[in-house]
């Protein structure tokens, strides 16, 4: 027990501190990093490079700044992402990627160039018709034109052998991570809600070979453990991401224990393979084309829904979390959708509206708290 | 077409057969579609496919002050007051199917180009998802780059292929070329009638106001690709510069004292007062950066540059463009001011409004405003703040018309 304590603290002080983290992995690999906005970057080129991908995904900073640029109805995350990098938070890092997948991030990007000229910024265009056989070479030519300029930061060519390489290393955190999901229903104490959520979390600081072996440890030594008694609740929880801790908090009082996920920040990022056919870009191509259910990339049949049911059946959950990030548009439309289905198929839904810095998380505790007593 | 009576008639005529025609069409049993508002029509009108727009009802329900039921329906089945109110108002419509501004027969299928913006995408999902019809989406790349890149152009192309394939199947005709020529043709042909129409607002004094422009984008939304929409824009760019030769300005009973450039979308629920505030003041909209989004000219019947065109919208243009474009509209327009529309619906518009009017300013020295308001939601709009606005609005353009005069 001692040493998986002793692996979710290192990791836990990981989460907490993502520019020291970095910083850490940096000296540590002796590479250079890259910040990685929201959503599905192409992680495994940088990689590939020899370059450190890092993820940005907002925090705690008071937004003062970015009001020049953005309104306040702009996604929180965004908001201090443009915050932070105009207080010379990403300075060390040697330049982000911009993906533009909802109508804030392409403004994020352009606004980017001038609210942070000192970090050089690389734009990537994601294909929304991404399953056609057009929207297939699109990407590749993408993947191709970035690929270009990780090289040149890089100072060296990427091979073939190098993004095969990157592929197998990112595919294994892939299916270490659905393991490590799956396993959080038997030891529930042990990975409540924010204990879960930070282990996650420390993914974006880390070299993700160095992440894997400590995943791989910390499963090996808690397989050794009999399953946790738990009278709680389960609950699989949708959405962005959950954060602040005094959110995350509120669900371990509750005991309500995250047995499944489907946020932007966590599942959706490894629960899709990579295809094992095609050059390595075609397979980098494929994991996108092949990735349904997010809000984010197109979908006319909206198969959200079938999968939050799909979540809650096969873990045996007694409910859906919607953490619906104020001012996300792509997630405020597929929830009419959801709410439609999974009401029909009688699961009990809680519906938070946050954001990723909240003054007060009071309000919020309450209906947690709710909810909770409902379940049970 | 009787060419005796005036384009503002004639305006009025074209839009009530638009919706007579699309609701005798779904009564003939044939197929609707419903489609954004920049999108490539030609390959609709190519297959004779009746097309209402929903973006144009949503307008006409604003300005009606109907909008709030539709809002309150979409809003008590999960819709956020945060999602676009055009988005909201057709959502509701789906349910409601009666609004006091006139109706819309339900769409068999529905045309999607992501051009104006991505929530598109999303709110056509819904509508496909909802009424279980398919979906034809024709995605354009954010173009963050100063030129359309080409693996842009070849992946619109590709679309356009696939898009036709999909109308095939939907309707069991085939897609004929010739016909397809023919439309591109004339929508390029009305396009270039538009732009020369709505240009000729840079006369001193503009011959028309921007309401007026507001009033006929209606019809460039819905009939690009048709003769009749080519016949308009001729016969109102003749009436304009018949203005223009008789020295006649915007109103009859005040003069233009300022220029400005409206940007964004109208305030639909509040047009008049918005506008009746300008007016008294002789403050005239002479343009704004929403009108040449319609300018879509391709050279010859080359489906590469049918994708750069619709590609090369404004609202999928970066920030450079953005700013270079309203300079530009400063200049040829010889604009006295700015009024910016935050229009809460629309993150797209609104997030890069900020460093636009920093820049301009910069580089012409125009004075500007910005107001807080919103497309179709009439809540989302003060009349007090708009006043105010438009009165420190007036008094820089007074100081700066001054300054001028002393020769600062």
């Amino acid at each position: 027990m001692n040493r998986i304590l002793e692996i979710i603290a290192d990791l836990q002080e990981t989460a907490n501190h993502p520019a020291k983290a970095v910083k850490a992995s940096m000296k540590e690999t002796g590479k250079k990093a890259v910040g990685c906005l929201p959503y599905y970057t192409p992680d495994e080129i940088i990689y590939a490079a020899g370059l450190l991908p890092v993820g940005l995904w907002g925090g705690q900073t008071e937004i003062k700044e970015a009001d020049k640029y953005l309104q306040s109805f702009c996604c929180s995350i965004m908001r201090i992402n443009v915050e932070q990098g105009m207080k010379g938070m990403y300075d060390f890092l040697s330049a982000v990627v911009i993906p533009t997948y909802c109508d804030t991030l392409k403004c994020i990007c352009d606004n980017w160039q001038v609210a942070v000229p000192k970090t050089y910024l690389i734009p990537i265009v994601y294909p929304q018709h991404r399953k056609i056989a057009a929207g297939v070479a699109y990407l590749i030519d993408e993947y191709k034109r970035v690929q270009k300029e990780f090289e040149t930061i890089a100072g060296r060519k990427i091979t073939e052998q190098d993004l095969e390489d990157s592929i197998a290393i990112y595919e294994d955190y892939r299916k270490t991570m659905r393991q490590f999901t799956a396993i959080v229903g038997k030891y529930p104490k042990t990975l409540n809600a924010k204990t879960r959520h930070l282990i996650i979390k420390a993914a974006y600081f880390m070299d993700k070979s160095r992440y894997n072996a400590k995943m791989k440890e910390l499963m090996e030594e808690l397989k050794k453990l009999p399953a946790e008694n738990f009278d709680g609740i389960k609950v699989v929880v949708t959405g962005i991401l959950v954060e602040t801790d005094a959110l995350l908090d509120a669900f371990v009082e509750n005991k309500m224990v995250f047995v499944a996920d489907d946020l932007a920040h966590e599942s959706r990022q490894f629960r899709t393979c990579a295809r094992s056919e095609g050059t390595a870009l075609e397979r980098l191509a494929y994991r996108i084309a092949d990735h349904d259910g997010c809000s984010l990339l197109y979908d006319e049949e909206k198969k959200h829904g079938q999968l939050l049911i799909e979540l809650v059946r096969d873990n045996r959950a007694d409910g859906v979390v919607v953490c619906m990030m104020k001012f996300c548009n792509p997630e405020e439309f597929d929830y009419p959708i959801y709410k439609k289905e999974l009401e029909a198929a009688g699961i009990p839904m809680l519906y938070l509206e946050i954001e990723q810095k909240m003054d007060s998380a009071e309000q919020i505790r309450n209906r947690i708290q709710s909810f909770a007593e409902m379940i049970k | 077409m009787d060419t005796t009576i005036s384009s503002k008639t004639m305006l009025r005529e074209l839009l009530s057969r638009h919706y007579e025609e699309a609701f005798a069409a779904k009564a003939a049993g044939e197929l609707i579609a419903w489609s954004t508002s920049i999108a490539p029509q030609e390959l609709l009108e190519t297959m004779d496919i009746k097309v209402v727009y929903p973006e144009n009802h949503a307008a006409v329900i604003g300005a009606r002050k109907d909008a709030q039921a539709f809002l309150d329906n979409a809003e008590s089945n999960g819709y956020s007051t945060d999602l676009c109110s055009y988005a909201r108002v057709n959502m509701g419509y789906t349910r409601l199917k009666e609004s006091v501004a006139g109706n819309i027969p339900m769409p068999d299928f529905i045309f999607c180009c992501s051009n104006i913006c991505s929530t598109a995408i999303k709110w056509y999902e819904n509508l496909a998802r909802d009424m279980r019809i398919p979906m034809i989406l024709i995605d354009t790349p954010f173009n963050h780059t100063d030129e359309i890149p080409e693996h842009s152009v070849k992946y619109i192309r590709g679309q356009f292929e696939n898009a036709i394939r999909q109308l095939e199947g939907i309707t069991g005709r085939k897609f004929d070329r010739d016909r397809f020529r023919d439309v591109m043709k004339i929508s390029t042909e009305t396009a270039r009638w538009w732009k020369k129409a709505t240009a000729l607002a840079v006369a001193k004094p503009s011959p028309f106001n921007g309401f007026d422009l507001f009033n006929y984008m209606a019809v460039i939304v819905c009939m690009r690709g048709k003769h009749e929409g080519l016949d308009l824009f001729k016969l109102w760019a003749e009436e304009l510069q018949g203005k223009i030769d008789r020295g006649e300005g915007p109103w009859r009973d005040q003069k233009e004292k300022y220029r400005i450039m409206w940007d964004g979308i109208a305030c639909w629920p509040h047009l008049s007062d918005t506008a009746k505030i300008l007016r008294k003041n002789g403050i005239n909209m002479v343009t704004s950066t929403y009108p040449d989004s319609w300018t879509i000219v391709y050279d010859n019947d080359d489906l590469d540059a049918m994708a750069r065109a619709y590609s090369a919208n404004y609202a999928n243009r970066n920030l450079n463009y953005g700013i270079n474009k309203v300079v530009q509209i400063v200049k040829d327009f010889s604009l006295d001011g700015i009024i910016y529309h935050s229009n809460r619906s629309c993150k797209l518009m609104d997030f890069r409004q900020y460093e636009v009017q920093r820049q301009v300013q910069k580089q012409t020295g125009t004075v500007s405003v910005i107001f807080d308001g919103d497309q179709t939601d009439p809540r989302a709009f003060s009349l007090a703040q708009y006043e105010t606005r438009i009165e420190a609005l007036m008094e820089m353009m007074e100081q700066r018309k001054k300054e001028r005069l002393s020769g600062q």
